[in-house]
C-alpha cells in the first residue's frame, strides 16, 4: 500500500532549526540524499548501508559523509570490490526482515549483481505468494558522467524498468532526492533508486516541508514541472534540467512546453502522462539511455495506445545515441542528448521546424 | 621497442664521450654489454604449493641500463599526465601507475610479444610495455585519433593485438575469466605461448576469479594470474577486504609465488619462472608486492586511507628506479651523469609527444558510428534525435 502523502505545512518542533520562516532554503542533491539517509536511519534501526567506500572514505561521491561515524560500522558496512557477493548478503538479509540500502558505485557495476537483483529481488514476493517480501533499495549514479567512457557510461532505467516485482525511481532535484529516497527505504519492496553523478553537486530550493523529516514523495506519481499547452516533454533525472531549458527557449519562440519530471519509472505514471498528451497533441520523450527499447518507446507506446485519438503529430523519441559511449568530447557531445536536440523534435512536433536534415 | 631506438642515439654519443671527463671511475662494463652478469634479488620468493625459482637473476648491464630508462619513461609519462588531468586535457578517470613499473618492466623481460597480457584501468604503462608509444597514450588519454584506440575509448580502454595485449578493462575482475580465455585459446591453438592476467588486491576477492581459476586448473590452461597487490583497493586497506590477504595461496591447490613486485629483477625471475611452470602444469598465481604512489584515480587524492609517511617511506626505501639506478652505479655500468642524461631525454621525448598529441586532431563525428560492428548488415543507427543523425552501419 502506498504510504499516504502529507500536503499539510506542519513544522515539527525538532525539524524548526532547520527550516527558515520566510527564505527559500537551498540544498544540494548529495546533501538531500544524505540527510534522508541519516533520517530514516534513525528512525529505524533495521535500515542498514553497505556499498563499496560508503563508510570510512564517506562515500566515493560523498554521498554516506558522517554516516559511519554516527551509526557506527555494524550499521555502515565497508565492502570488498565483489557486487555479486554483497547484493546477494543484502537480499538475503531483506529476506529475514532487515531494510539494506545497497550502494553500487555506479549502475554499471550492478550488471554484476543483476540475477541478485532480479532473480533474488524482485521475483520473490511473488514466487513465495507473499511470504518472503523484499524491503531493499538499490541506490547508486546512473547513466553518463563526462568522459568516463563506454563501460561507465550506460543507462540502466529501461533494462530494471521492464522487470515486475521491481520499483525504479529517478530523482531530479533535491526534493525529488529526499522524497523520493526516504519513500524507497519505507517501501516493502525491493527499489532501485538511479541517481546521477552531475546532479550531486547541483543546489535546489527546499521548502519547509520537504525538510521536514516525514517528508516523502509518492511512488508511482510524475510531477508537473512546468504547465504548458502546446507540446508535452517527458523526461528523468539529468534530461529533466535540458528539458526545462529548452522549454524556456521554446517559449521564446511561441511555442509553450509542458514538462514533466517522470520521478518514477516503473510504476510509470501513465495517466499524467497521458492527460497531459491529451491537452497538448503532442509529445517528446527524452532519456539519456539506448534508444531501443528504451523508457521513451515505452511512454511512446502507452500514448499511441491510451490517446492515439489526441495526437496532432508522430511521437518524437530524443535518447542517446545508438553506440557505445565515445570517450573524445566530440563524439561524446554527440552521444548525450543535447537541449538544441529536445528544441528541435518539440518543433518538429508543432510543425515549426525546416526538413529533415541530411543522413550522416 | 620503440622506447630503445629513441634512447640508443643518445646512448651512442655517450660512449663516444671521452673517459677523461676526470671525474668520472673508470668503467668497468659498457652499457650495452650483453655479458651475463648474475644479480641476486633483495628478498626471497615465498611460495605455495611449489619450489621456489632462485634468487640469482641472469641479467646483463645492457638490460639494466634498459630497465633504467624504460622504468623512467613511465614514471615521466604518469606525471605528466597527473599535470594534463589538473589542466583539464585529460578527462574522466585517469588511474596512474606511478610505484609499479618493475612490474610491467620486469614481465616484459621474461616473455615475448607472442605471450598474452590482459588487464584492468591501470593500463597505460601496460601498454607501453607491449610497444605502444608515447603519442598513442597522450593522444588517446586527450580523446585524438592519434591514440591507442583513436580517442574512443580512453584512459581505461588501451589495446594492442598486434602485440597481444588484450586490454585495458573498466570493471573490476572482468579481466580475469578474458584472461584465462585467451589462455583457452592458446592451448586450443597449441601454441607455446601463455597469458598473464593482471589484477589487483581489489579484485582478488572477485567470485569470478576462483569461477576462472576452476576451470584453467581443470583444463590445464597456460594462465599465470598476476595480483598487483598494491596494498589498498580504491580507499580500503587489503586488511579490510580480504580475511586472507596472502593472495598468491588464495588458489588453494593452483600453486603461488609471492615476489618483491618493486625489484624489477624478482619481477623478471618470476614470470620466467612462472612461463615455464605454466606450459607444462597449468595456472599459478603470482603476487607481486607492490605501490601505487598516486590515489586510486585522479578524483582520489590517496591520503586519506594511509599516511603521507608511508608513501614516501616506500619512495625513499623501495622505489624500483632508485633500486636500478644503485645497481648500475655499483656495479660501474653507469654514471650518476649519465643516468641524468637518460632522465632528462626522457623528460624531453614525453615532452613531444605531449606536443604533437596536441596538435592531433579529434575523431571526425562520422567515427561516432564506427567499429559498432564487424559486420553492420547495413543496419541504421542513430544519434540523439533519430531523425536528425542517422547511419547506416556497414
Amino acid at each position: 500500500m502506498l504510504r499516504a502523502i502529507r500536503h499539510k505545512n506542519i513544522l515539527p518542533a525538532f525539524s524548526a532549526f532547520r527550516a527558515f520562516s520566510s527564505s527559500a532554503k537551498e540544498m544540494t542533491v548529495r546533501e538531500a540524499l544524505n540527510s534522508a539517509l541519516d533520517e530514516e536511519m534513525s528512525a529505524d534501526p533495521k535500515v542498514f548501508l553497505m556499498g563499496e567506500e560508503v563508510g570510512e572514505y564517506q562515500g566515493a561521491y560523498k554521498i554516506t559523509k558522517g554516516l559511519l561515524d554516527k551509526y557506527g560500522p555494524e550499521r555502515v558496512l565497508d565492502t570488498p570490490i565483489t557486487e555479486a557477493g554483497f547484493t546477494g548478503i543484502g537480499v538475503g538479509a531483506a529476506y529475514y526482515g532487515l531494510r539494506p540500502v545497497v550502494e553500487f558505485m555506479t549502475f554499471n557495476f550492478s550488471m554484476q549483481a543483476i540475477d541478485h537483483i532480479i532473480n533474488s529481488a524482485a521475483k520473490s514476493n511473488y514466487m513465495s505468494a507473499g511470504q518472503i517480501s523484499v524491503p531493499i533499495v538499490f541506490r547508486g549514479p546512473n547513466g553518463a558522467a563526462a568522459g568516463v567512457g563506454a563501460q561507465h557510461s550506460q543507462c540502466y532505467a529501461a533494462w530494471y524498468a521492464s522487470c515486475p516485482g521491481l520499483k525504479v525511481l529517478s530523482p531530479y532535484s533535491s526534493e525529488d532526492a529526499r522524497g523520493l529516497l526516504k519513500a524507497a527505504i519505507r517501501d516493502p519492496d525491493p527499489v532501485v533508486f538511479l541517481e546521477n553523478e552531475l546532479l550531486y553537486g547541483e543546489s535546489f530550493p527546499v521548502s519547509a516541508e520537504v525538510l521536514d523529516s516525514s517528508f516523502c514523495l509518492p511512488i508511482g506519481k510524475a510531477k508537473i514541472e512546468r504547465e504548458g499547452k502546446d507540446v508535452t516533454i517527458t523526461a528523468f533525472s539529468k534530461m529533466v534540467g535540458y528539458a526545462l531549458k529548452a522549454a524556456e527557449i521554446l517559449a521564446k519562440e511561441g511555442i509553450s512546453a509542458e514538462v514533466i519530471n517522470l520521478r518514477s519509472i516503473r510504476p510509470l505514471d501513465r495517466s499524467t502522462i497521458n492527460a497531459s498528451v491529451r491537452k497538448t497533441n503532442r509529445l517528446v520523450t527524452v532519456e539519456e539511455g539506448f534508444p531501443q527499447h528504451g523508457v521513451g518507446a515505452e511512454i511512446c507506446t502507452s500514448v499511441i495506445e491510451e490517446s492515439f485519438g489526441y495526437l496532432d503529430a508522430p511521437v518524437e523519441r530524443i535518447a542517446g545515441a545508438d553506440v557505445p559511449m565515445p570517450y573524445a568530447a566530440n563524439l561524446e557531445r554527440m552521444a548525450v542528448p543535447q537541449v538544441e536536440d529536445i528544441v528541435r523534435a518539440a518543433k518538429r512536433a508543432c510543425y515549426r521546424s525546416v526538413p529533415l536534415a541530411a543522413t550522416a | 621497442m620503440a622506447l630503445s631506438r629513441i634512447a640508443s642515439s643518445s646512448h651512442a654519443s655517450n660512449l663516444l664521450k671521452p673517459l677523461s671527463t676526470a671525474l668520472s671511475i673508470r668503467r668497468l662494463i659498457s652499457s650495452d654489454s650483453t655479458v651475463p652478469l648474475t644479480i641476486e634479488t633483495s628478498l626471497p620468493f615465498i611460495s605455495h604449493k611449489c619450489d621456489a625459482p632462485p634468487r640469482a637473476v641472469d641479467t646483463s648491464a645492457s638490460e639494466l641500463f634498459s630497465f633504467f630508462r624504460d622504468m623512467a619513461t613511465m614514471r615521466r609519462m604518469e606525471i605528466a599526465a597527473d599535470s594534463l588531468y589538473k589542466a583539464k586535457l585529460i578527462r574522466g578517470f585517469c588511474h596512474l601507475y606511478d610505484g609499479q613499473e618493475a612490474v610491467a618492466i620486469g614481465m616484459e623481460a621474461a616473455i615475448t610479444k607472442k605471450d598474452a597480457i590482459i588487464t584492468a584501468y591501470r593500463d597505460h604503462c601496460t601498454f607501453i610495455g607491449r610497444g605502444g608509444t608515447l603519442l598513442e597514450v597522450f593522444g588517446e588519454l586527450m580523446g585524438r585519433i592519434c591514440g591507442g584506440s583513436k580517442g574512443k575509448g580512453g584512459s581505461m580502454h588501451f589495446y594492442r593485438k598486434q602485440t597481444n595485449f588484450f586490454g585495458g578493462h573498466g570493471i573490476v575482475g572482468a579481466q580475469i575469466p578474458l584472461g584465462c580465455g585467451l589462455a583457452f585459446a592458446q592451448r586450443y591453438s597449441k601454441e607455446e605461448n601463455v597469458t598473464f592476467t593482471l589484477y589487483g588486491d581489489g579484485a582478488a576477492n572477485q567470485g569470478q576469479l576462483f569461477e576462472a581459476l576452476n576451470m584453467a586448473a581443470l583444463w590445464d590452461l597456460p594462465a599465470i594470474l598476476v595480483c598487483e597487490n598494491n596494498h589498498y583497493g580504491m580507499g580500503t586497506a587489503e586488511w579490510r577486504a580480504a580475511k586472507n590477504p596472502a593472495y598468491y595461496k588464495r588458489g588453494d591447490y593452483v600453486p603461488g609465488l609471492k615476489v618483491d613486485g618493486m625489484d624489477v629483477l624478482a619481477v623478471k625471475q618470476a614470470c620466467k619462472f612462472a612461463k615455464e611452470n605454466a606450459l607444462k602444469n597449468g595456472p599459478l598465481i603470482l603476487e607481486m608486492d607492490t605501490y601505487r604512489y598516486h590515489g586510486h584515480s585522479m578524483s582520489d587524492p590517496g591520503s586519506t586511507y594511509r599516511t603521507r609517511d608511508e608513501i614516501s617511506g616506500v619512495r625513499q626505501e623501495r622505489d624500483p628506479i632508485e633500486r636500478v639506478r644503485k645497481l648500475l652505479l655499483a656495479h660501474d655500468i653507469a654514471s650518476e651523469k649519465e643516468l641524468k642524461d637518460i632522465e632528462k631525454q626522457v623528460r624531453k621525448d614525453v615532452d613531444d609527444a605531449i606536443a604533437k598529441a596536441k596538435e592531433c586532431p579529434m575523431p571526425d563525428p562520422s567515427e561516432l558510428f564506427t567499429n559498432v560492428y564487424v559486420k553492420g548488415l547495413g543496419v541504421e543507427s542513430f544519434g540523439a534525435d533519430r531523425k536528425e543523425v542517422r547511419a547506416t552501419l556497414p
